[in-house]
């Protein structure tokens, strides 16, 4: 027990004063997920761009609740020039440009998106039936109309980012955590120093996997600590908690493919390509960048190969579809599969030395 | 009753990684409390005997037993009792001294506080607070002997200890070992340097080629050679004519800095030289581990 603690210790401690480790490891995916939580940060939510031209008493003496529903998904900008309105539209930087003229309201719409201007005339369309209704004293109408946009939170990218570059983070870290200490220690006669010493194999081990865990919690800590900015927006589901046997599961995996990779290699610089060539590739075949909806069948049906996918999906229902832990339950079975057969080629493969 | 029988026994052992054979029917016994060491030049088969002897390799045949078990396979039993040092020194990556021996006393049940008793006796409580990388290359020995000693083992095995080392290092290494040695362990040494084992060791087996070419008491091994001592003297202190007549049987050389004497009987031609006021320069060289070597082998010591 003392030799586990020990050599966990020792191992952490490597670990936390090697910067580029450190690097890699926590902020090198931080730094993904910063950029591209930046950037498409208003993707899903785009609203249209209209132009009111002077005074359109229709909108304007809107209720405010049904102000707010437009908002949603119309950008309103109010402007007196008409001509240059016009010309906005025209030149398809606005989607259309509204006028009032005593009764009559005009659209002048760009014909640039026809998809867009018909969103515009229908909103409008119906606005005008309502001032009619109310002008006719119509207050309470026999069938209103409610939208509301179906998966709101999952139109946002941070939604579907934060668990799939997490995952990636943690597949990078725990695969190359272990590929690397297997190496080094091999090479540095550790391995050997500690065959000589009565600690049991299970202990190195154990001290290794615990390590691996330790990290990947602080890659999560890190990673939805960031996202759960106010400037990024995430918003976890009610058992957002229940990745954490996932996440656990995922470590063990991928500490498997790196064993495997560490005892394959002679030199850290064989085994850093070996991991490099495992989870670069898989990050973007398993949806851990972007979704794979769009990908074909085909694609979607190797990804369930990739131990990433199922570590990745399974984040994904917990942490922002707002699924139970149950669902979870095979992703786990599958990935504990994976450790299974992975660590019994890796100690088929294992040296304590490298003569 | 104290148990007579030898800490290490090691019968025929044999090992090859191809031909030649690196280990070739090599068999010696190791008594309790005594420094022995395995001398020889590089690729002797001094490593191979070593780690066979530790346990790390399997001999091809051949057995070696250690307090009367086998060392393979990995036998938790012995490993409490061996001390280990390896010829790469052996340490985790960015700790410091002190966390490196107390990591290792840990893996033995050995406290902290126990640990940092062996940085003091090594020289290293100074060092204690800077990393592994940090440290030259003798004070990386130190620890490493440092810790291979932590948890008080019987038996300490040490493979080339004082290899890369400036001649001042290895001086206080030396005093380290022997102070290691005089607390009662027995103390396996393996060393290409002569000077070394005949310095440190109680016994030492002179390997080449994978054989034991002989072994025994460095100064026994040179007394038995009997080979001639060589009185040399500065060049004009005395003609060679003149020495030549000092006594019997003597063969004379002078290369022009010194003029040397051989002689089997060292005594008379000493006093001789005295009598006559010739002892300018004087130094008096026996036989080393070095004429041994030749004798065994037919060729020159080159490590």
């Amino acid at each position: 027990m003392t030799g586990f603690v020990s050599l966990s210790t020792a191992m952490a401690r490597g670990f936390f004063r090697d910067r580029t480790a450190l690097f890699f490891t926590i902020l090198f995916p931080l730094m993904f997920l910063v950029l591209f939580g930046g950037l498409f940060k208003d993707a899903g939510a785009s609203k249209t761009d209209i132009l009111q031209i002077g005074a359109v008493p229709v909108v304007d003496q809107l209720p405010a609740e049904a102000a707010a529903g437009l908002d949603q998904v119309l950008s309103v900008t109010r402007t007196a020039d008409r001509a240059a309105a016009l010309d906005e539209v025209r030149r398809g930087d606005k989607a259309a440009a509204i006028e009032q003229v005593g009764g009559e309201l005009i659209v002048h719409y760009s014909a640039a998106d026809a998809v867009k201007s018909a969103t515009v005339r229908g909103i409008v369309e119906s606005l005008v039936q309502q001032s009619n209704l109310a002008a006719a004293g119509v207050t309470t109408p026999a069938v209103t109309m409610r939208s509301q946009p179906v998966e709101d939170q999952s139109l946002k990218a941070i939604q579907y980012m934060t668990p799939g570059l997490l995952g990636w983070a943690i597949a990078t870290g725990a695969t190359f955590g272990a590929a690397l200490t297997l190496v080094t220690w091999r090479q540095k006669k550790i391995l050997r120093r500690l065959r000589l010493s009565p600690v049991p194999v299970a202990s190195i081990i154990g001290a290794r996997v615990s390590v691996s865990i330790a990290i990947a919690a602080a890659q999560c800590a890190m990673f939805i600590g960031v996202a759960l900015l106010p400037y990024f927006g995430l918003k976890l589901s009610d058992q957002w908690w229940a990745f954490i046997p996932v996440m656990i599961a995922g470590t063990l995996a991928f500490l498997s493919i790196g064993l495997v990779a560490g005892a394959a290699s002679k030199t850290p610089e064989a085994a850093s390509a070996i991991a490099n060539l495992i989870t670069l590739p898989m990050a973007f075949l398993s949806g851990a960048f972007f979704p794979l909806d769009g990908a074909p069948k085909w694609l979607q049906q190797v990804s369930e190969f990739f131990p990433l996918k199922h570590l990745v999906s399974s984040m994904q229902d917990v942490m922002v579809r707002g699924e139970s832990f149950a669902v979870t339950l095979p992703d786990i079975g599958i990935l504990l599969g994976f450790t299974v057969v992975l660590a019994a080629v890796a100690a088929f493969l294992f040296r304590w030395d490298d003569a | 009753m104290q148990d007579m029988s030898p800490t290490i026994k090691v019968e025929e052992l044999r090992k090859s990684y191809g031909e030649p054979r690196a280990v070739d029917g090599v068999s010696f016994d190791v008594q309790t409390g005594e420094f022995f060491g395995i001398l020889g030049p590089n690729g002797a088969g001094k490593t191979t005997t070593l780690e066979m002897m530790e346990g790390l390799r399997k001999p091809d045949s051949g057995t070696v037993t250690l307090f009367g078990e086998s060392p393979w396979p990995r036998n938790p039993r012995l490993l409490p009792r061996i001390g280990v040092q390896l010829q790469a020194s052996a340490f985790f990556e960015r700790l410091t001294a002190r966390e490196q021996i107390r990591t290792f006393a840990s893996l033995y049940g050995v406290p902290a506080r126990k640990a940092d008793e062996w940085l003091a006796v090594v020289g290293l409580e100074d060092m204690a607070g800077k990393r592994n990388e940090d440290l030259s290359g003798g004070q990386q020995q130190r620890l490493s002997i440092a810790c291979a000693l932590a948890h008080g083992p019987d038996l300490v095995f040490l493979d080339e200890p004082t290899s890369g080392l400036d001649p001042q290092a290895r001086r206080n290494l030396w005093d380290v070992l022997r102070d290691i040695s005089a607390q009662g362990r027995t103390v396996v040494l393996t060393t290409h340097y002569l000077d070394e084992a005949e310095s440190l060791c109680d016994r030492v087996a002179i390997m080449d080629h994978g054989r034991i070419l002989q072994s025994g008491p460095p100064a026994t091994l040179v007394r038995d050679l009997d080979a001639p001592t060589r009185i040399s003297v500065e060049t004009g202190t005395i003609t060679a004519e003149a020495a030549r007549g000092l006594a019997d049987g003597l063969e004379v050389s002078d290369d022009g800095v010194s003029l040397t004497i051989a002689t089997r009987t060292p005594a008379p031609v000493l006093s001789a030289l005295a009598e006559r006021d010739a002892l300018r320069g004087l130094s008096v060289r026996g036989a080393t581990l070095e004429d041994v070597f030749l004798h065994l082998t037919g060729r020159e010591y080159r490590a």
